[in-house]
């Protein structure tokens, strides 16, 4: 029993490993006080943000061209895989103030 | 802007005022009545504006500010829970308290965009008053430091809504 689930545990990050592509990166925005940090973070088509909300209120992270819209609850973190190029300006939408840019390479 | 700015000083001389004839420094449990009752007093002028205003952008702030300042409120709520503090009603807060139902009764005449701007003029103005208060009273005061700690979170988190404020009223004009 216990050296087959230790196969397929095996098997499955053998899987994982293939699945993701060697390049791909993950990068962390922050969410903190109202201030996202990096103001300015560049990335690249298939890495994966982390959004990480510290504050005690909802944030989103809203892309001005409508790319992408993030819910963050507080406390919380959520990834997402960036899958578009192109200089994206976003925003919560909640607290209008929170203003970053995201730069996502082909 | 001067006008604005006048009413706000009025405001502030009536809340220091207040706390000031209590002759003493402000306890942490009247901290954290005053904090509390500061966030109500936004949440149900929130609440009136969610129903009466007209401008999308407007309706939209009024949300923003139930939401924030609800989930301010629960913190302040499970932190005196947890540090077994009970607020602790005062002049400062009763004297809020008395202002906002004269303002609530005020702004409920208005319609329209009389409404709206009156609303978000008042959401600015109270905003400074509360933000000054914390500054220059209730962070100095409190000894707790998770309390304090909280207001200093509220703080910042009231001075992103007086600049979101700031930036509705600009849209309005």
């Amino acid at each position: 029993m216990l050296p087959r689930r230790y196969l397929t545990t095996l098997a499955l990050f053998a899987l994982g490993a293939i699945a993701v592509p060697a390049h791909a990166a993950t990068i962390q925005i922050v969410m903190e006080n109202l201030v996202v940090s990096p103001a300015e973070a560049s990335a690249k088509v298939g890495d994966t943000v982390e959004w990480v909300n510290k504050d005690i209120l909802a944030h989103t992270a809203t892309a001005k061209n409508g790319d992408f819209d993030v819910t963050i609850a507080p406390k919380q973190t959520i990834k997402s895989v960036l899958t578009k190029a192109g200089t994206v300006d976003y925003y919560c939408r909640f607290h209008p103030n929170m203003k970053a840019v995201l730069k996502i390479a082909p | 802007m001067f006008v604005r700015l006048s009413i706000a000083v009025a405001a502030l001389s009536l809340l220091s005022g207040a706390a000031l004839a209590q002759g003493a420094k402000l306890t942490d449990p009247q901290i954290a009545h005053i904090a509390y009752t500061a966030g109500v007093i936004d949440i149900n002028a929130a609440k009136q504006a969610e129903k009466k205003a007209s401008n999308k952008e407007v309706k939209a702030f009024a949300k923003d500010m139930v939401r924030d300042h609800e989930a301010v409120n629960k913190q302040a709520l499970d932190l005196v829970k947890k540090l077994k503090v009970t607020p602790e009603d005062n002049d400062t807060s009763k004297a809020l308290s008395k202002q906002a139902a004269d303002k609530l009764a005020e702004l409920g005449k208005l319609k329209g965009a009389a409404y709206d701007k009156a609303y978000v003029d008042n959401e600015v103005a109270y905003h400074k008053t509360v933000n000054t208060a914390l500054e220059t009273q209730l962070i100095p005061s409190a000894s707790n430091p998770e309390l304090k700690g909280l207001l200093q979170t509220g703080l910042k988190i009231f001075q992103g809504h007086q600049q979101h404020a700031e930036h509705v009223a600009a849209s309005l004009k």
